[in-house]
């Protein structure tokens, strides 16, 4: 059994830590509720960042989709929690696990397809995958909703709070995955795109879900999301707790991606596609891999976002907010995850919480003056971001030790070339 | 066999010429016309109204389209702030027709001049004053802001762009730079509006049109003409003048224009200053057509002229008009048909279309490979 | 036009054919770029191809691994034919190569550019590497020494910590070529491998490219302007111009050919070649 690094234990003993004291903070009510929905938020946006990093910062391929990802994981989770809290219905959760599950299965199945019909472009695989989508979204209302009833009153049989708990733990990990198969969707065509071009594309994307959540109510036909007016009752389920859950795992998960081969293989990528490429690495995959992953923690993000206020507005998912997680990870530095995590809580603490409360009346909107200027100047002297590539030691690359036996067998390079 | 393996040459041809995307595609452009179509027939005189409306946008469109697409063309930037530069151009003339009343100054200082002339030439100076602060402005931001991230990775420029778009915004809702509020934008000349029905007759103030009519206004008029005068000083001074070929050859390529003699921090500087004065120009006409001025209006139409550009082909200048009109139709016609809200999913919806099928655009050159 | 001789290279060794290309055409909109282009490669040789700028050399690299898409003509390796490969397919069934302006991974360190070439056969799954199992740690264990031995042939292991952009140019250079090898080719191409090197560095390239040409068991395309290192290195020359191949045959018979020579420094200079060469045999 291999001994763990000091730096793991320190990292786990140190959040750990941080994790109780705020808790302890929240609990004897020492942290207003004010304050304690920010740090819930500071985290949700260290979780949306930190997909952005991976998708930009680590793959290099620019995004401003990820709002809208956050947005879809937002309302499809509030939904199904709205539906068992507010109707005492299992609709939400039954409708949208067969969804995920057969949408999963009908992007296997046409990837199977796919691959006996090799050089199929972009746009007729796209059009293909929607085709299977779309079948089997139906398939998965046909199937669901005999299926509703029983589990929903397999549910009633536990313990209320126990209940709404496993539905909150659910609708946000479905969400997250509904979240990255829309992603997978749109990014099979879209990543063919060059890099300017794909930045345009997700900003499309992201106007496109804010359209069409301001008419969830007409045109999408969820009534209760009540469209433009913003939807409401939903259950402010997410706690400390769950959020440090989250972000830990996918700090973790992260970070041991990026150390191993699939993650080297991502970041050569970004640092040189053609040489990639020669290198015998299937550079398309990588770019839809990242993506979906990125993808996934806005979704689970949106998902627990949903969950700390009780209600969502569609203005919240507006693109001119989607400009936020790559400012907070450019500011922090690309490819730094570190980075990214410190200004997703800087942001939000200060941004939301001091300047709001200590500008002068009046003067809340100086914020939006002050912040693209240091944007600008961040820019112009430290465009590595404020963290640089600095990582906390766990997050960062250990470099294998130097094999003291290894000897020179090519006499062309002697020292001092 | 024969059967087969003429069963297996259709399906070789099936993938390599696209079919099931093209397909796809098809669908969809049959159920747009089909929908369009059918509501044309429902309500003619609504459809040929909505024409006129796309038209005058479209131009609007157009003229802050070619600042994006010259600024592209030339130093491969997204100029987000682009769609503020429009803002500030309204904003600029609102203040210059009311604090100072601009548009009538020959009145002031030569009362026996004729009214008419007096609105006539006041009303060009008001545009020509706005264009050239415009233009002044995207220059100093060039110098500044984008001049010093040239050789840095095409990402920093992009984000700074961002950063300038936010700040002119922010900046400009400030109570004592423009204002927070919502302005209601007083046109440097009257409105007179006709409407069409069998001929066309003038409106007047009060007295509803018939129904099945056409409505449109001086705006339309002026819009248009406006439009198409820039347009063809645009067009003359890039194909005819010695900075137009000095801008061609930049955007073409870059290093050897340098080499060439060409000042190309110059060229680049007339390129954003064009641009912007055209834009500003379209925000003079925005605000006298649509009457509501804000700090934050020049986002939409600034992403939609982006959209333009990209669909017409970006950097091209002919692309860029011919994008803009048929972006414009395409908007007020989902406003109509569909709903409001709909016109911006609609306007990207297109965008996202034409970066699948055709990126470069209706007048960019078909995709090659670099050689 | 065309040489008339067909493909066949060196004619003493009969080893097995490793690339066959026939008939090969690359069309940029108008622009011919490689017209006719036939080439046979068996194992084990050194095989250079020169000619002058814009001749279509690196065309011809770009076309072999998939860079660039086949006009018409076929490509064959072992037997497969490479047209309508991906570039990453081609690499997995054995080729790898260098660039003209060294493509390293720059702000990734040496080791890891080397590691990047081990992804394709990593031994482990996506999930494993989320995870961090026990199987992952195993296989990243092997493939972390594999790499490190790999650097020390190359005598980089001392700076596998390093890097590649900050390395110098020579030993940017090697790694390069170090990387293409870890992905384990059988054919490798060098794209102008010497471009920018001091005598010293290129009199070292050259002892490499002999050195990896018996350790790695390669056979080995090159494409170069420095006559030194085309002479010296190479067994077999192909030379191009305007996408056509113009000459073939051994480094002494290129040097003299009036065709090769008109093509590089003009008319003028191939008549003069001629003269001279006439007047050295008088006088022999």
């Amino acid at each position: 059994m291999k001994t763990i690094p000091r730096s793991t234990l320190l990292f786990f003993g140190v959040y750990l830590l941080i994790t109780i004291v705020v808790q302890a903070l929240i609990s004897l009510q020492l942290l207003t509720v004010f304050w304690s929905k920010l740090l819930l938020f500071g985290a949700v946006m260290a979780i949306v960042s930190l997909g952005l990093n991976l998708i930009y910062g680590f793959n290099g391929q620019f995004s401003l989709g990820q709002w809208g990802f956050y947005a879809i994981g937002a309302y499809a989770a509030a939904d199904v929690t709205f539906r068992w809290t507010q109707q005492g219905s299992a609709s939400g959760l039954v409708i949208l696990l067969l969804a995920v599950t057969l949408a999963g299965l009908a992007f296997w199945g046409v990837g199977w397809l796919l691959r006996r019909v090799p050089g199929l472009d972009p746009l007729s695989s796209f059009a293909l995958y929607l085709a299977g989508v779309i079948l089997a979204v139906m398939a998965a209302v046909a199937i669901g909703r005999p299926l509703i009833e029983p589990v929903t009153s397999a549910l009633a049989l536990l313990p209320s709070n126990l209940a709404l708990q496993i539905v909150f733990f659910l609708a946000v990990l479905l969400s997250g995955v509904l979240a990255a198969e829309i992603s997978y969707l749109f990014g099979l065509p879209v990543l063919t795109l060059g890099s300017d071009y794909f930045g345009i594309a997700t900003l499309g994307f992201t106007i496109i879900v804010k359209v069409l959540l301001d008419n969830s109510d007409t045109i999408l036909g969820f009534e209760e999301m009540k469209g433009a007016r913003g939807m409401i009752g939903i259950p402010q389920a997410t706690t400390w707790l769950w959020v440090t859950i989250f972000l830990l795992v996918i700090l973790v998960a992260t970070r041991n991606l990026l150390h191993s081969s699939h993650g080297r293989a991502i970041i050569s990528v970004r640092e040189d596609e053609l040489a990639a490429k020669a290198m015998g690495i299937d550079v398309a995959s990588q770019k839809i891999l990242t993506f979906v992953i990125g993808s996934l923690y806005a979704g689970l993000a949106g998902a627990l976002y949903a969950h700390i206020n009780g209600f969502l507005h569609p203005n919240t998912f507006n693109f001119i907010k989607s400009f936020d997680p790559m400012i907070i990870v450019v500011f922090g530095g690309l490819g730094s995850v570190s980075g990214t995590v410190v200004v997703s809580f800087i942001w939000i603490l200060v941004l939301e919480g001091f300047l709001r409360q200590w500008l002068p009346e009046g003067f809340e909107n100086w914020r939006f003056v002050v912040y693209p200027l240091l944007l600008i100047i961040m820019m112009l002297l430290r465009p590595s971001g404020l963290m640089g590539g600095f990582e906390l030691p766990y997050l960062r690359q250990i470099l294998p030790p130097l094999r003291k036996n290894v000897k020179a067998e090519s006499t062309a390079e002697a020292q001092g070339d | 066999m024969e059967k087969s393996s003429k069963i297996s040459a259709l399906y070789e041809r099936a993938i390599r010429e696209r079919w099931i995307g093209k397909g796809f595609l098809a669908l969809i452009a049959v159920l747009a016309v089909g929908y369009i179509g059918f509501n044309a027939k429902e309500s003619p005189s609504l459809f040929f109204q909505q024409l006129i409306n796309g038209l005058q946008i479209g131009f609007v469109y157009a003229l802050v389209a070619l600042g994006y697409t010259m600024v592209y063309g030339i130093v491969r930037l997204i100029n987000f702030a682009h769609g503020d530069v429009f803002m500030v151009g309204a904003f600029i003339s609102f203040f210059a027709i009311d604090r100072f009343e601009l548009h009538i100054w020959p009145s002031k200082v030569f009362p026996a001049i004729h009214p008419n002339l007096s609105l006539l030439i006041g009303t060009l100076t008001t545009i020509l004053m706005t264009m050239v602060f415009c233009a002044l402005m995207a220059m100093t931001i060039e110098r500044f802001a984008y001049k010093p991230l040239r050789t840095a990775p095409r990402i920093s420029a992009l984000i700074t762009a961002i950063g300038v778009s936010f700040f002119l915004e922010y900046f400009g809702a400030l109570p004592f730079v423009f204002t927070p509020n919502f302005i209601t934008y007083k046109g440097p000349f009257p409105t007179t509006s006709w409407y069409i029905k069998g001929g066309i007759y003038k409106l007047e103030s009060g007295v509803a049109p018939p129904d099945g009519s056409v409505i449109f206004s001086n705006i339309l008029i002026i819009i248009v003409v406006t439009s198409l005068i820039l347009l063809s000083i645009l067009q003359f001074i890039v194909r005819r003048t010695k900075i137009g070929k000095a801008m061609r050859a930049t955007a073409f390529d870059k290093p050897t224009a340098r080499l060439m003699g060409i000042n190309v921090d110059g060229v680049i500087s007339v390129t954003f200053a064009i641009g912007a004065a055209l834009a500003g120009a379209g925000g003079i006409l925005y605000a006298t057509a649509y009457r509501q001025v804000v700090f934050l209006m020049g986002i939409m139409p600034g992403l939609k002229a982006f959209i333009s550009a990209v669909l017409g082909g970006i950097g091209s200048i002919p692309g860029a008009l011919v994008g803009a009109l048929i972006l414009g139709q395409a908007e007020v016609l989902s406003a109509g048909y569909i709903s409001t809200p709909m016109r911006d999913a609609v306007a990207f919806t297109i965008l996202i279309l034409v970066l699948l099928v055709r990126p470069t655009g209706i007048f960019g050159e078909p995709e090659r490979e670099k050689a | 036009m065309s040489h008339p001789e067909v493909s066949t290279s060196n004619s003493d060794n009969q080893g097995p054919v490793v690339l066959e290309i026939q008939n090969l055409n690359k069309n940029f909109g108008g622009l011919r770029a490689v017209k006719d282009f036939n080439k046979t490669i068996r194992k084990g040789e050194l095989v250079g191809l020169i000619g002058p700028n814009g001749a279509g050399k690196t065309t011809v690299f770009n076309l072999i691994t998939g860079l660039y898409t086949v006009s018409s003509g076929s490509i064959l390796f072992n037997g497969k034919n490479l047209v309508g490969l991906q570039p990453f397919e081609i690499t997995k069934l054995g080729i790898a190569r260098t660039f003209q302006n060294i493509r390293l991974f720059p702000n990734l360190s040496v080791l890891d550019n080397v590691r990047i070439a081990y992804h394709t056969h990593a031994g482990y799954g996506f999930f494993d590497a989320v995870l961090h199992s026990q199987h992952y740690q195993a296989k990243e264990k092997e493939l972390t020494e594999r790499a490190q031995e790999f650097l020390g042939v190359f005598n980089l292991q001392d700076r596998q910590g390093e890097i590649a952009r900050n390395l110098p140019y020579g030993e940017q250079r090697r790694l390069e070529i170090a990387r293409a090898l870890a992905a384990e080719p059988q054919l490798l191409l060098l794209d102008e491998p010497a471009a920018g090197m001091n005598p010293k560095e290129v009199a070292n390239l050259m002892e490499l490219i002999h050195f990896i040409r018996e350790r790695f068991n390669l056979t080995i395309l090159l494409i170069e302007h420095q006559m030194r290192v085309v002479m010296g290195v190479c067994e077999w020359i192909t030379v191009m111009d305007f996408g056509e191949v113009i000459a073939r045959g051994t480094p002494e018979e290129i040097q003299n050919n009036p065709v090769v020579i008109e093509a590089y420094l003009g008319r003028g200079a191939a008549v003069l070649s001629k003269q001279l060469s006439e007047k050295r045999s008088n006088a022999a």
